[in-house]
């Protein structure tokens, strides 16, 4: 580990002028920092700041305050009842131990759990843009099937994230200058392409403030995780799943998955297929066959095609039971 | 000292006889309430308070090459540095447990990440940091990583823990000629021990004196390894391992910590802490060998194994003479009128292969047990019927009869209490909703060895006892057995004995390895517990066999003598030592037992759960049922992990370990494992040591994974034979149809 400089912000607006890194439970930078792979020369403590409230807001939704711990969140009875895909992927991730340290704007910035990712003396683009990715043609068992590039093939660890995305959760910022914005979920990722050091659309010294939930939507909510231990383990394919049927027809469906790409995944083609159709197993390979049209195997991560595949339609089938 | 070779059979002891009544009772570990107080030291945790310095071990981050140069400028000049020590002398891994000698890396990279140097700071933090500051120039070597692209260029070595070839008859022949051949191939992945305490050691000198505190298992081996890693005289050397936080064979050897540790005290005048981090325990310690098996078995046609054959092909790096010795069990569990065991060793450049948690046996079973289970389905017989038909009367290899072997017995218990009859008879019959159920069993066993060890009873005026020797404890309950033995065989209640170990200014011990620990060390203590009697009963002027030792008081006839009478303000120190004998080669030992397994494996996405995991075993006398079943809980946890999680991976490219943490590295989690039933028959070996008891930690992991795997056939009709059975592999096996309805 790097020395670096430490400072603490006392409130939002300083947080940002203080210009460094900004730490919180630090699960996952102290880790990275300790490795070297991350080498921040200035850490800026926020966990002073006034962010830890989950507040209803106008138009009936959550305000999330991005301290809020991912126990606490989880538990939260708001969440629990109103949000129940969001608790469920909280409590599929990690450990206890972790969850209580763990807070929802560093969740969102998890980075890659690529092992060329984590070992410094190995090529990986992420890590040294230009050095090449280890990944590819290495041990790529977690990796991305689909939006990887030849560049990076690393999956977003999240599934909380996943969550959100599924949700059509906001994330609220305040920029290094003061000014404040919201960014969609859906637009907050970035996929590899030709520079996968940038993992979001977060600018230098931009602070995650909370993300925002619309207001409950109905429906049955699922996040089925599957890896390959019963807990503590990333998940090789995740699904997020809201589906709402109406007279024996699918009349909502919000689907996001983890563990294919370097963002939580949606894909609206899935969506709207899904959409005014009667549920049926061959309705729901259709919905696999679109979402995995352009899935792409690593070799070791091939087997991530039949299984998000049979993993979606298992969701699809429980989730529209009895409809 | 008082010696007793087991030369032949034990007849009735004190230990039968029961008198104090605290032998084989599940009583607390000695030393539980030090543990999870944290008063109990691990080797880091000494020398609290005293002005210490901090080493931090440097790697080289290349598969294999030769040394040009190391500058060390930038990191020596960084404020809090003390030095950087570097040079022949450094390690490159942990030593192999049979030998004094030392993997010193005499300029060469033999593996990817191996220690390179070490730098010694003010503070770990410093350390470091300045470890990423040493520069090291290498001449890159042509590496190779793997073995299936060099099968059959495999080395047969005399340095392993068993013979390379074990062979009886012409088997080829016999299997040519057999009615019905089986034949197929297995893959074992290769393992870390991943043990709690990483390796760490506190280096301290004293003139030319050193004390060591280091995390290892046998004591007066590994002080030899440490004082040849620096070059002085054994008898300059003091190590000491009070507290372990397991070892499971990772430990048997010593890690380059303790050495450099050394060498770094000496360089900077002061005491140097050093604990390797999880990165270089998993990639600068010792790991478990992949493995290739090829099991053929020839039977009649009616399934009477009458040959069998196991040939393993495993990894080592070049020079290196251990294997993996997976036909460990093969050699005495398994019929067969001609047999052939061998182990060949391919050469990689990968990290020291060595044991790790019962080596031979936790990968040998693997394969054998699946086999059987394979067998016995081409019969159309049950998994239990076939092992009770082919159940060898004596040692098949050297006809030796067995010393005990109540595996039968285990099988049976094993059956009735897991009501295996409800077992679905054919595979993939049975489903809860979108789980597949499947049952599965095997058999267990171990080779029971018992070693040289000795041990001292120190009793005080008042009529205490302390029993002090070398063994450790790492954490399987040396310390409670070890007190059990001595207040059981003395007549003291359990809280007037206490014990000292791990400590070579101790007498010298087997110490903790093989599931011998219990066995040997115990037998010490039964020695030297004897001959304290004989210095009482001289006292009193009777026999020894007359007198009854009960809450310290000696019973003879109707006198009835406190012990602080019969010693008369002395202090007596007796020592007591147990060889192995006669005993070990005209019997054929070994604990036996049988695993029995229920499992779920998700039609849709091939995750397969453990429900329900029961062991029967038998290891002669159990010394205290709390430790022995806790011991086996970590073999059926362990064996969870052989089945469906553990694979240490190696990049065939760059020969790096890429999962070299806990995160990536799979053990079973809590959530992986059910409750866990263990049932230990009554049981006596006489053979096997005075204490008629036989090894025991090993004895549990043996076979599990496989009754796992046959579950999971039994459940899916999937025979997976490359560990471990992960969803990829079972997904092409499962029902098309995915979710609850299908």
């Amino acid at each position: 580990m790097r020395p670096f400089e430490y400072a603490r912000a006392s409130d939002v607006t300083e947080a940002g002028k203080l210009a460094g890194r900004f730490i919180a439970g630090g699960t996952n930078l102290l880790d990275l920092m300790k490795l070297e792979v991350e080498t921040p020369d200035k850490l800026v403590d926020i966990t002073r700041l006034p962010l830890r409230d989950i507040e209803t807001t106008d138009d009936g939704g959550l305000r999330i305050g991005a301290l809020v711990t991912n126990s606490d969140l989880a538990a939260d009875p708001r969440i629990r009842k109103d949000y129940e895909l969001l608790s469920r992927a909280l409590l599929a991730g990690a450990s206890g131990q972790l969850r209580n340290k763990a807070t929802t704007g560093g969740n969102l910035l998890q980075r890659t759990r690529c092992g060329y990712f984590y070992e410094t003396s190995q090529p990986c683009n992420k890590r040294e843009p230009g050095s090449g990715c280890a990944a590819i043609g290495g041990f790529n068992r977690i990796h991305a099937i689909l939006g990887a590039s030849k560049n990076c093939i690393a999956t977003h660890p999240s599934d909380m994230a996943v969550a959100m995305r599924a949700l059509g959760a906001v994330v609220e910022t305040q920029k290094a200058d003061g000014s404040t914005r919201e960014i969609a979920v859906d637009d907050f990722y970035r996929l590899p392409g030709d520079t996968p050091q940038i993992e979001s659309e977060l600018q230098e010294g931009e602070l995650i403030t909370a993300v925002r939930l619309p207001k409950p939507i109905a429906g049955v909510h699922r996040y089925r995780k599957v890896r390959d231990r019963a807990s503590y383990a990333f998940a090789l394919v995740s699904v997020a799943a809201i589906v709402r049927t109406d007279g024996g027809k699918i009349a909502e469906a919000r689907l996001a998955f983890g563990g294919l790409a370097h963002m939580p995944w949606r894909d609206e083609a899935v969506e709207k297929a899904l959409i005014g159709e009667a549920p049926s197993m061959a309705l729901f390979d259709k919905a696999a066959d679109i979402l995995l049209a352009e899935a792409r195997g690593q070799g070791e991560n091939d087997f991530k095609i039949p299984l998000a595949r049979r993993t979606l339609k298992a969701v699809l089938a429980d989730a529209t039971k009895g409809a | 000292m008082n010696k007793h070779v087991m030369d032949e059979a034990i007849g009735e002891t004190r230990l039968d006889r029961n008198t104090q009544g605290v032998i084989g009772k599940g009583v607390d570990r000695y030393e539980g309430k030090l543990k999870v107080s944290g008063k109990a030291p691990y080797a880091y945790e000494h020398l609290i308070g005293e002005k210490v310095a901090y080493g931090y071990v440097v790697t080289a981050p290349i598969g294999r090459a030769k040394v040009k140069s190391i500058d060390a400028m930038a990191a020596q000049s960084l404020a809090g540095v003390l030095t950087v020590v570097s040079g022949d002398e450094v390690l490159h891994s942990s030593a192999q447990p049979l030998s004094p000698a030392v993997p010193a890396m005499k300029g060469e990279i033999l593996h990817y990440n191996q220690p390179v140097a070490l730098v010694v700071a003010e503070s770990f933090e410093i350390a470091r940091q300045a470890a990423k500051l040493v520069k090291v120039e290498y001449e890159a070597k042509e590496g190779h990583y793997e073995i299936e692209s060099r099968r059959g260029t495999g080395r047969a070595t005399e340095e392993g823990p068993m013979p390379a070839d074990t062979k009886r008859g012409d088997f080829e022949k016999a299997f040519a000629a057999a009615e019905v051949q089986f034949d197929q191939t297995y893959r074992t992945p290769s393992y870390q021990a991943a043990a709690m305490e990483p390796h760490a050691s506190v280096a301290k000198w004293d003139g030319d004196q050193l004390t060591i505190w280091s995390s290892c298992q046998l004591l007066d081996l590994n002080v030899q390894q440490i004082a040849n890693g620096i070059g002085v005289d054994p008898s300059k050397v003091r190590l000491l391992s009070p507290y372990i936080g397991g070892g499971f064979g990772s430990k048997l050897g010593i890690g380059p910590d303790a050495v450099l540790a050394a060498l770094g005290a000496k360089a900077v005048g002061r005491p140097v802490k050093l604990a390797l981090t999880r990165q270089n325990v998993f990639q600068a310690t010792s790991r478990r060998g992949e493995t290739i098996q090829r099991v053929r078995i020839g039977t009649t046609k009616d399934g009477k194994i009458t040959c069998f054959g196991h040939e393993s092909e495993t990894a080592n790096a070049e020079g290196e003479g251990f294997f993996e010795p997976s036909g460990i069990s093969t050699v005495f569990l398994y019929p067969g009128e001609d047999r052939l065991v061998t182990h060949r060793v391919i050469t990689t450049d990968v990290l020291t292969a060595s044991a790790c948690r019962a080596p031979g046996e936790a990968t040998g079973m693997l394969a054998t047990e699946s086999a059987l289970d394979e067998l016995a389905e081409r019969f159309g017989m049950d998994p239990v019927a076939f092992r009770k038909m082919n159940e060898p009367e004596k040692d098949p290899q050297e006809d030796l009869p067995f010393s005990s072997r109540r595996l039968l017995d285990c099988i049976d218990e094993g059956a009735r209490r897991f009501n295996w009859a409800d077992r679905p008879s054919k595979p993939a019959a049975r489903r809860e909703g979108e789980w597949l159920i499947g049952y599965g069993m095997s058999s267990a066993s171990r080779a029971n060895s018992l070693m040289a060890s000795s041990a001292e009873i120190e009793m005080s005026p008042e009529g205490r006892a302390i029993v002090k020797t070398s063994m450790t404890d790492i954490g399987t309950g040396t310390y409670t057995i070890l007190q059990q033995i001595a207040a059981e065989m003395l007549g003291l209640p359990l809280d007037h004995v206490d014990v000292l170990l791990g400590d070579t200014s101790l007498p010298e011990s087997s110490g903790s390895g093989g599931s011998w620990g219990a066995n040997s060390a115990g037998s010490s203590v039964y020695v030297a517990a004897e001959a304290l009697i004989e210095e009482f009963a001289k006292r009193l002027g009777v026999e020894a066999e007359t007198l009854t030792l009960k809450d310290g008081h000696a019973i003879s006839g109707n006198r009835q003598i406190p012990f602080a009478e019969i010693l008369n303000g002395d202090t007596i120190k007796v020592q007591g030592k147990i060889e192995p004998g006669d005993t070990s080669s005209n019997t054929n030992q070994a604990s036996y037992g049988a695993h029995f397994a229920e499992v779920a494996v998700n039609a849709t996405t091939g995750e397969t759960r453990v429900r329900r995991l029961l062991t029967v075993g038998t290891a002669g006398r159990i010394l205290n049922m709390k430790t022995a079943t806790s011991q086996c809980y970590g073999g059926q946890i362990w064996g969870i992990g052989y089945a469906l999680e553990e694979e240490l991976v190696v990049d065939p490219r760059s020969g790096l370990i890429v999962n070299h943490d806990l995160a990536e590295y799979h053990v079973p989690v809590h959530a992986d494992v059910p409750k866990l039933d263990v049932v230990l028959l009554e049981d006596r070996d006489p053979h096997a040591s005075p204490l008629a008891g036989k090894g025991i930690g090993e004895l549990a992991i043996a076979g599990v994974g496989a009754a796992i795997n046959n579950a999971i056939y039994n459940a899916t009709g999937a025979r997976i034979r490359s560990y471990p059975i992960t969803m990829d592999k079972l997904l092409s096996h499962l029902p098309d149809e995915v979710g609850e309805a299908a």
